[in-house]
């Protein structure tokens, strides 16, 4: 029994770094999806595409095995978040067909180049938006009966489901202008470095926003944050976060390329600790824990040596794809 | 209001059309991807710019292709779950650690080398170049062999136990699930279709150039390709497709009694109905043209093989003759014009007319397409002849759905509808547009191919890029 618990928790660690991957790696690009109607038509927004064309895909292949691996390691759960979520996880779906054929068709038509930037942006714009709404809808909880999502199809529509929303779509947008300030040169940098003024301080009040009103949720979220002795270990994260802060505004002023990028990642990647912290141990809260939705050992057995063998070699050949597209993208000839 | 049947009709629907319009550019990208492998190869070994040229006038339509392969297989892999609830929480245990294995081994190599494979190539050097074209080629192959286990598993399912939560778990080791009785054949069956679309719609392509200049040597080249390639594996289709289907004759009887056409059973020699009206309300065929047992000998390899008919099936366990009777003769019947078409221009190359003949290359045009509906055709008769299950004998597909409203599974459906139809409209649109174009010497590389500051920068491929991207 004390295997099962284990291999269960490993599963859930996991996916939690499925999850944070993802964020990493997808959420600057649809940061800079976001952001793309701000940059000028022509040379910027060329340079902004180009500097992920390569890489968008493999990106967005941490949210299929975000999917993938909740369905195989944790069958109930996926089951009834996807059917709770339904109408933001359609719209995400939807969104993501435009934003990801855009990336071809752009080049493709350039009489209709407005129309495919626009599907672009917009995708972009959707797709985060709704994430940070699931991510908000699934915090607040669901309505579950026996194994089976029991509630209507629009209880995922509240303030603070809109709030997580808004802060994703924020949250985003700054890492796309830090990855475009690592990347780019000339008026393109110069540019993200304005947009990076403007998203920082609204991240950092989004961040303290749904910190604020996450623990007020009811679903033990209180207690897990602020009950002796837990608090002296919670403390830590906005601890840190302050840190990153003070180091974060300390690179902006020296014009660093890519320290921003890389505070701004460890900033989400401590987000994420903090929604552990709240969710911990379950999937759904105060529904259906890690162990009760568990898929059986065999099954996560099976896929755990893939997964030991198989995570290592793609983060590899993953690092490998974007040191060939190391350093600044070239805009010249675009224009 | 909306009672429940609605709600689940919707997910059906739902669920067939995505899948269907998602399945067509896998069908492509399998057979493409191992086409641009062969075509570096080639180019490697002989050093000749034709099969460079190729390699580049191809891999921008694969570029095309795979987008649209990638945002409509996520959601795919959502899907299962939003729409599917029951299934996804009674059969993950099973099919999830496929799918899964699926994600690490097969579409985090093909998106990983993607970006290589299409911009790379002065970034990387040639060798280092076409081994990720080889990894992206290998990757659809393994992407194939997962997924189709999975149906396959759903189709015929083995090696599995049922626990107290009522989950579909493993009984024992996992080779008995993955190799479930109808894989072996599903998988052989399916890329084979693959390799057979990619052929047509290369042939394709090449004749409409050839048909407008006959000496043109990129099309010549093409064409001739595919052509080898339909001529050698359309006959192999046939005796796959014919394994395949004893194969689902014993394991899903009902399946192969509908495609048949068989409401009645006989017990002297069953025909084989060429055509006839199907109605499965009367459960009668009318107008039936047939061939007097036929139908044994081929199922059975005996003229007077007594054959089971749908009367010997539960009423509520019978698929919808009125669908799989039609979508198995539509993909029989282009599978032997395919046949035909490999044999005509085996006959062609024979008498040094592979490139004259102009009726056989307008055929070969009209064939370009086959392809793609045949595949979905195929497709239909396996996946409504599953019905109406979605684990065969064991799982309800009435039992199966999320518990959703029908307005939400409604809206939701008229949303897929229109984005699929706009956006894979015009992307298909664009393909036809690449298509109609001629392959040029010195074929530029794709259009959007970033160029940067560090590592080795080629400047020709460069400006070539930026020609393109301002024409198209």
């Amino acid at each position: 029994m004390a295997d099962t618990t284990v291999l269960t928790l490993v599963w859930g660690a996991i996916l939690a770094f499925a999850v944070f991957m993802y964020v990493v790696m997808d959420g600057f690009d649809l940061g800079i999806g976001v952001l793309f109607p701000m940059f000028g038509v022509g040379k910027q927004r060329d340079t902004a595409m180009n500097s992920i064309a390569p890489v968008w895909d493999g990106n967005e292949t941490w949210l299929v095995l975000g999917g993938g691996g909740l369905l195989a390691a944790f069958p109930l759960a996926y089951a009834v978040i996807m059917s709770a979520l339904y109408a933001p996880l359609i719209a995400m779906l939807l969104a993501l067909v435009f934003r990801g054929v855009a990336f071809e068709f752009r080049w493709r038509d350039p009489g209709h180049r407005a129309f495919w930037d626009l599907a672009f942006s917009g995708g972009s714009l959707v797709a985060a938006f709704m994430q940070g709404i699931m991510l908000g809808a699934l915090l607040q909880g669901v309505h579950v009966e026996g194994r089976a999502y029991a509630g209507g199809w629009w209880d995922w529509l509240t303030p603070f489901s809109l709030l997580t929303g808004a802060s994703v779509v924020v949250g985003y947008s700054l890492l796309g202008a830090c990855w475009l300030n690592w990347k780019t040169e000339g008026e393109t940098q110069e540019h993200a470095r304005r947009l990076m003024r403007i998203l920082a301080p609204l991240t950092l009040v989004a961040l303290l926003a749904v910190s604020v009103a996450t623990p007020f949720l009811g679903n033990e979220y209180f207690q897990r944050w602020f009950s002796m002795p837990r608090v002296l270990f919670t403390a830590q994260v906005p601890l840190i976060i302050c840190i990153l802060t003070w180091r974060f505004i300390r690179s902006l002023r020296r014009n660093y390329e890519l320290a921003p990028f890389v505070l701004t990642l460890a900033v989400f990647g401590l987000s994420n600790v903090g929604l552990g912290i709240s969710m911990f141990p379950y999937l759904v809260p105060n529904s259906i824990t890690l162990q009760m939705a568990a898929a059986p050992p065999s099954s996560q057995v099976f896929m755990l040596v893939g997964a030991a063998l198989l995570i290592p070699l793609i983060l590899a050949y993953t690092a490998w794809s974007y040191w060939v597209f190391r350093g600044k993208v070239a805009h010249e000839g675009y224009h | 209001m909306f009672h429940d049947a609605d709600a689940l009709l919707l997910a059906r629907i739902q669920f067939g059309f995505t899948v269907s319009f998602h399945f067509i550019f896998p069908a492509f990208s399998i057979g493409l991807a191992s086409y641009l492998a062969v075509l570096e190869a080639l180019w490697l070994k002989t050093g000749k710019a034709l099969y460079l040229d190729l390699y580049r006038y191809w891999l921008k339509i694969f570029a095309v292709v795979f987008a649209m392969g990638v945002v409509s297989g996520i959601v795919m892999a959502y899907q299962f779950g939003s729409n599917w609830a029951v299934f996804s929480d009674r059969a993950g245990p099973v099919i999830g650690p496929l799918m899964a294995y699926e994600v690490l081994t097969a579409f985090f190599l093909e998106a990983g080398f993607l970006g290589v494979m299409l911009f790379g190539m002065s970034k990387v050097g040639r060798s280092l170049h076409f081994f990720a074209t080889l990894m992206v080629a290998i990757g659809t192959m393994i992407s194939a062999f997962w997924i189709l286990s999975v149906n396959s598993w759903m189709q015929t399912p083995a090696g599995h136990a049922i626990n107290a939560a009522g989950q579909f778990v493993p009984a024992s080791g996992w080779l008995p699930i993955i190799f479930n009785p109808s894989f072996p054949f599903r998988l052989a069956h399916t890329v084979i279709a693959a390799y057979l679309t990619t052929a047509l719609a290369v042939g394709g392509v090449g004749a409409w150039h050839l048909l407008k200049d006959s000496r043109q040597e990129h099309a010549r080249k093409m064409f001739s390709m595919a052509m080898w390639m339909a001529a050698l594996v359309a006959p192999v289709q046939v005796f796959v497709g014919d394994l395949h289907g004893l194969n689902t004759l014993e394991h899903q009887p009902a399946k192969v009694m509908a495609m048949e056409g068989h409401y009645q059973s006989h017990a002297h020699g069953a025909p084989l109905i060429l055509f006839g009206i199907p109605d499965d309300d009367a459960q009668h065929m009318s107008h039936a043209i047939e061939v007097p047992r036929l139908s044994s000998l081929i199922l059975k390899h005996d003229l007077d093989a007594p054959l089971a008919g749908l009367d010997t099936i539960a009423p509520e366990n019978r698929p919808a003759v009125e669908v799989i009777f039609w979508s198995f003769r539509v993909m029989v019947g282009l599978g032997l014009l395919m046949f035909t078409l490999g044999a005509w221009s085996l006959l062609a190359r024979l008498r040094g007319k592979l490139y004259e003949w102009r009726w056989m290359k307008r055929f070969a045009v009209l064939m370009g397409p086959a392809g793609f509906i045949a595949v979905i055709a195929g497709w239909i008769t396996t996946e409504v002849g599953r019905q109406p299950f979605t684990i065969y004998g064991l799982m309800r597909t009435a039992e199966s759905a999320s518990p959703l409203a029908a307005p939400a599974v409604g809206a939701s459906l008229v949303a897929f509808v229109i984005v699929y139809f706009s956006v894979f409209g015009m992307g298909s649109w664009y393909l036809l547009r690449l298509m109609s174009r001629a392959p040029q010497p010195h074929e530029p590389e794709p259009a959007n191919a970033p160029a940067h500051a560090a590592g080795i920068t080629s400047a020709p491929a460069f400006t070539a890029a930026v020609g393109e991207s301002r024409h198209g």
